[in-house]
């Protein structure tokens, strides 16, 4: 698991590698310092003796100053590695994102795919530093501060030897135990946010019913589910300190005693009394360093498995070899086409379908809710492979060609209409980065939104706030189109992008498209039958099956499905009129 | 920047005020505790410095050592020791929970202050905003309250005691430490300093990128549709290239602080040596060596907690700007409500109307008049506009003369292209927002003597965005009223054509739903809030369709409860489809904040003017 964020540290492997071995040197300063703060003592202070007092501070102030030099340099190097790796975490997995498939992304979800580019991130890029820094840190201090402490005196350094992993154990088993404790205080805490986020966003129905004390209340009893779990996880860690606390008291304790027996026996200098009490203090503090970062392994532990999930996820849509370049013609043909989202063939949303359409020809496509309208066209530029049968575009599969290649012949609409934080032209040129001024303008005016943009005081150079939040729905439909229109597709999709749209702009859309782009073939699938009834051909679909094809007067005629919705909406427009 | 400090130190008191409210003792305790504890510390490094010259030292020339006296002061030194740890597990858990407590009453007090602010305040404030107090801001608090504050109340005690000593021991090696310590403390405020404003640049740096990473995977879809992966990455790439940046230097500020703090207690460390040795040996300031010894680790426990304070300060930094925007929400200016007019059940007797103390089925404005007079009016539905003006900020009215009426039983569109003010006028009927200029009557009364609660009650919404909550599909129905049976809820969502859904999932009406009614598709969440206003029963209703496109099917469905529940109600209906509103009583066509046509759809067809445009489909209405 960690070979695989591993390869995402990249250009920061000198800054990750420099920060241990500045780690490494700065704790043999750190070592070093009470070894010769202990000469000082007993050879300088001790003895009255100046000439040593000034050489040993010499070298002690040179140590200072080396330890300096490293401790800045190692937290420098730790600070660029951790936030470079968390870029390239972030750019490696922005990237794979990039290639998934519709599939995939559905798989994952947007709103996790979120949390995992951003809070798992953070909380990786935590624990690195931690690592980088920390994890090398302890275990050098330890293992210095023992040697330095079994050179001193042997016997008295097997004190420590023996308190240290029954700590080390001790604050791990702490840490574990608490561990589920955290867990669910989080979920709580999700509960909470839930509560307020609900709150503040129906506040008008919360206000409107008039009941704010019900939702006080309501937020109280989760807030008091928080209060509960924290504090038994809190005070399970209370355990931490004192448990520290005891094992240093007692290591004191027992040094002590050992220590004047031996210095009573001769085999130990008061000095070296003193360095051992700081190496055991020594010990102990990197002890509970250990133990914190085995903490935050843990919580990032999760968020690792959860990032490289991104990072491992295949996109299931490739390139096959030496795939066609070019799309030559618009025509479509559907052979045998099933298709499931879940890749299960008892659970299919499309069955069976065959259909040829020709190049510059018009499709209208009309269907409930759940009939599969959208599936069946997200299979033509290829969002989504066939389960069964194939789909030829320009008499080629479309498996063959290169999927850009592809895409960019078929142009598609989405029912749901994303524009971005930007003018508008940044977002026209999405369709096409070199469109030139006339093109857009063009294709504006095919789609029926020249005009309004027109009408904007800043014009084409109108800022566009996220989702398109200060623009009508049918003002978004109609940009989207454009967008669309500017990529010259050999096909053209509109699933459902006219529904805000009023019906006679519709109707002018469709007479544009009709005028201005006769060769390139137009999908249009919707809900109001205006929309289509002047198609070539109109498919009905139910229920993912093809239930009629045919124009409007042969459908009025022969099927039952289009008739009802036909006569729902007429009803509803012509009488009384 | 004296005001800035100003608002800090209050800041600062009004939390400790939140402690000490609930957990005056405790918080008391708490304190002696950690002074205890600190000082078992304190003593623990002058019982070590006594250790070499008192107990060992004098062994040393004895011929046969007794180790009696050593022995007696560890038996003490182990007492003291067992008292301080006690004292330390018991404040760490006292500790857990006062600060859980008191982030429990402040989460608690932010939440209700929040029921109570005005509509005004949720329109202008985004849900991430307001999210981060709960989230963010109180997660600072935690960090202070519980960690915070203990550390730096038992790092005080010890560097005080620690700086006694020091002035007991020597007076001129104590000013070499203040020396240092001035450095140290200029060090902190440098690195310290910039490492603060750092990690405010990353804190937006970070909110930059999520908001990208945000909008760019939500529109992921079209991104691949468009083939627009390689732009899309180049972009990301700037974005987090800069987080990478202020990441960068923000950590590098902080992990610098900590090694420069340290050493420069190091060299200190070795001046104290040096000079201390000097002085003794030249026989100033009566130093002796041994004195010089226990100096030394005296300055070793005063440096080292100065360290570790310096660490807190971006904790406090951070904690104290975290509280300052809670108690902002806090001090938001709350709804005002000054109505005295409430809303009774009440029978009528002999044409006389009398109040009640149970659900006849009749409602009552009563009304006490300025006199001492009481008045009751009979709750029927007629709601009055007389030459209303309205601007949501000073200056910029939106809504110009606006004078209309629906008597009980009516029902009245508005009709107008976005902007136009369909919306602000059912924001006024509720309240939601006060007029400027001019009057709203229901039934004769002015709304604004009536008491909010009673007229939000009396008055329902079906609006737009469906906005459920998290429980189940009862529970969402009977927001509408908590008493009513269950009974009433099926009648009320077989009224709004619900109740065929329902029966339909597996759990029917106890199905669960999450906030968004992720499972519900967009026709079955309009049909729950139908069936939730039907439960409430109110006399007037507003209703705003839905915009969103639904299948014809389900629409038919959804109008047809529509209707059902707009039966015998005076009703105003925000208009997004026009084949909505023909039946109404009155349709007025709003433009610009101005009534510019109003009539029956018979009426507004032969005038030939807008509406005549809309409806033969020359604009759109959205």
């Amino acid at each position: 698991m960690i070979k695989k964020l591993i390869r995402s540290i990249k250009e920061y492997k000198r800054s990750t590698l420099l920060t241990p071995i500045f780690m490494v040197l700065e704790v043999a300063m750190e070592i070093i310092i009470p070894f010769l703060l202990a000469k000082l003592i007993d050879q300088g202070i001790n003895q009255g003796d100046m000439d040593v007092i000034l050489k040993i501070g010499g070298e002690l102030l040179i140590a200072a100053f080396l330890s300096l030099f490293f401790g800045v340099q190692s937290g420098k190097n730790a600070a660029i590695a951790s936030a470079g790796f968390a870029k390239n975490l972030r750019q490696d997995m922005y990237e794979k994102i990039q290639k998934f498939s519709f599939f995939n992304i559905d798989k994952f979800s947007t709103s996790s795919l979120v949390t995992r580019l951003t809070t798992d991130v953070t909380n990786v890029q935590q624990a690195f530093m931690m690592i980088i820094r920390g994890a090398v840190r302890a275990p050098i201090t330890i293992i210095f501060a023992m040697l330095m402490a079994f050179t001193t005196n042997a016997n008295i350094a097997l004190v420590f030897l023996i308190a240290s992993p029954i700590l080390g154990a001790l604050l791990i088993l702490i840490a574990k135990k608490a561990h589920p404790i955290f867990e669910r205080v989080f979920n709580t805490y999700d509960k909470l946010n839930n509560v307020v986020q609900e709150n503040v966003k129906g506040i008008r129905v919360v206000k409107s019913f008039v009941k704010e004390d019900k939702e006080i209340k309501k937020f109280e009893k989760v807030s008091k589910s928080i209060y509960k779990d924290f504090s038994k996880a809190e005070m399970l860690l209370a355990l931490n300190n004192p448990l520290m606390q005891f094992t240093i008291y007692t290591c004191i304790t027992l040094i002590s005693w050992l220590g004047a027996k031996c210095i009573v026996g001769g085999t130990l200098t008061t000095g070296e009394l003193t360095s051992l009490i700081s190496y055991a203090m020594q010990i102990l503090s990197s002890l509970m360093l250990l133990a914190m970062i085995f903490v935050m392994i843990t919580i990032a532990a999760e968020s690792s498995e959860r990032i490289i999930e991104v990072l491992d996820e295949e996109p299931d849509l490739k390139n096959g070899n030496n795939p066609v370049m070019e799309v030559k013609s618009g025509s479509i043909e559907f052979k045998n086409v099933s298709f499931s989202y879940v890749k299960d063939r008892n659970k299919l949303c499309l069955k069976n379908i065959n259909l040829n359409i020709a190049e510059g020809q018009t499709i209208g496509i009309i269907g409930g809710t759940g009939s599969s309208k959208s599936t069946l066209v997200q299979l033509i530029p290829r969002l989504y492979d066939v389960s069964d049968g194939e789909i030829r575009v320009g008499g080629i599969n479309v498996k063959d060609y290169d999927i850009k290649v592809l895409r960019d012949s078929v142009s598609m609409v989405l029912q749901k209409n994303e524009l971005f934080s930007g003018t508008i032209i940044d977002n026209l040129k999405w369709g096409n980065k070199n469109a030139t001024e006339e093109e857009i303008i063009r294709a504006c005016k095919l789609a029926q939104a020249d005009e309004f943009i027109n009408g904007f005081i800043d014009k084409y150079e109108t800022y566009i706030e996220e989702g398109g939040a200060n623009l009508s729905g049918g003002q978004k439909q109609r940009l989207c189109i454009a967008r669309a229109i500017l990529k010259k597709p050999k096909i053209l999709i509109l699933d459902d992008s006219t529904s805000a749209v009023d019906t006679k702009t519709d109707s002018l859309i469709r007479k544009a498209f009709a005028r201005e782009i006769p060769n390139t073939t137009k999908i249009i699938i919707a809900q109001r039958i205006s929309s289509v009834e002047d198609s070539d051909n109109i498919i009905v679909l139910d229920n993912g099956e093809i239930n009629g094809i045919g124009t409007h007067e042969e459908l009025l005629k022969s099927n039952e499905i289009y008739k009802d919705v036909y006569e729902s909406q007429v009803k509803g427009g012509t009488s009384n009129e | 920047m004296n005001k800035e400090k100003k608002l800090d130190k209050s800041t600062l008191k009004r939390l400790f005020g939140y402690i000490l409210k609930k957990y005056k003792f405790q918080f008391f305790i708490v304190m002696i505790l950690v002074i205890l504890s600190s000082l078992t510390n304190v003593a623990s490094s002058l019982f070590l410095q006594s250790l070499i010259d008192d107990y060992i030292t004098p062994m040393l020339s004895e011929t046969n050592p007794i180790f009696t006296p050593l022995l007696k002061a560890l038996s003490t030194m182990a007492c003291i020791y067992l008292v301080g740890i006690l004292s330390t597990y018991l404040y760490n858990r006292i500790m857990a929970k006062i600060s859980q407590g008191t982030l429990k009453s402040i989460r608690d007090e932010m939440f209700a202050n929040m029921q109570k602010l005005p509509i005004r305040y949720f329109d202008t404030h985004t849900n991430g905003d307001i999210m981060s107090y709960y989230t963010n801001d109180t997660d600072t608090l935690r960090e202070l309250i519980s960690r915070g504050i203990p550390q730096i109340v038992s790092l005080v005690v010890t560097i005080v005691s620690t700086f006694i000593a020091m002035i007991y021991t020597s007076v001129y090696l104590t000013l070499l430490v203040i020396v240092i310590l001035c450095i140290m403390l200029k060090v902190t405020k440098d690195i310290g300093g910039k490492s603060s404003t750092y990690f405010i640049r990353q804190q937006e740096s970070i909110a930059k990128a999520n908001g990208y990473i945000e909008e760019m995977i939500n529109g992921q879809k079209v991104i691949k549709v468009f083939s627009h992966e390689e732009e899309a990455i180049e972009n990301f790439k700037r974005i987090n290239d800069s987080l990478c940046d202020d990441t960068t230097l923000a950590n590098k500020y902080s992990n610098i602080l900590m090694p420069s703090l340290a050493n420069l207690g190091n060299i200190q460390f070795v001046l104290i040596g040096v000079v201390g040795g000097l002085l003794a040996i030249n026989g100033i300031g009566g130093l002796t060596i041994g004195a010089i010894a226990s100096f030394l680790n005296l300055s070793k426990s005063f440096s080292m907690p100065i360290t570790q304070l310096a660490q807190q300060i971006n904790l406090v930094v951070m904690a104290i700007a975290g509280a300052k925007r809670i108690f902002k929400l806090m001090d938001e200016e709350k709804e005002v409500d000054n109505g005295y007019v409430t809303l009774v059940n009440a029978k009528n007797v002999d044409g006389n109307i009398q109040e009640v103390d149970h659900y006849t089925g009749m409602w009552a404005w009563k009304h006490k008049h300025h006199d001492g007079r009481l008045e009751y009016v009979e709750l029927k539905g007629h709601i009055e506009l007389t030459n209303v003006d309205f601007g949501y900020q000073e200056n910029k009215t939106i809504l110009h003369d606006i004078s209309l009426y629906a008597k009980p039983g009516q029902k009245i569109a508005f009709v107008g292209a976005t902007g136009a003010g369909k919306t602000t006028i059912t924001n006024l009927l509720n309240r939601f927002y006060d007029i400027e200029d001019g009057k709203i009557r229901y039934d004769g009364i002015n709304i604004n003597k009536i008491k909010k609660a009673d007229l939000r009650r009396s008055l329902g919404m079906v609006l737009q965005d469906v906005n459920l909550f998290t429980g189940t599909i009862k529970e969402n129905i009977k927001y509408g009223n908590e008493n009513a049976t269950d009974e009433e809820v099926y009648e009320a969502a077989k009224l709004a054509n619900a109740d065929q859904f329902i029966m339909h999932l597996p759990n029917g009406y106890n199905t669960m739903i999450d906030g968004n009614g992720g499972s519900l598709s967009q026709g079955q969440k309009q049909l729950i809030s139908i069936a939730r206003a039907a439960l409430n029963n109110p006399p007037v209703m507003i209703l705003d369709e839905a915009t969103s496109s639904i299948d014809t099917r389900t629409e038919k469905i959804v109008q047809d409860g529509m209707d059902k529940l707009m039966n015998g109600r005076t009703v105003f209906v925000i208009a997004h489809r026009l084949s909505t509103v023909r039946n109404s009583k009155a349709i007025i066509v709003l433009d610009h904040g101005r009534i510019i046509e109003r009539g029956n759809h018979e009426d507004l067809i032969k005038q030939k003017g807008v509406y005549y445009r809309l409806y033969t489909g020359a604009f759109e209405l959205e």
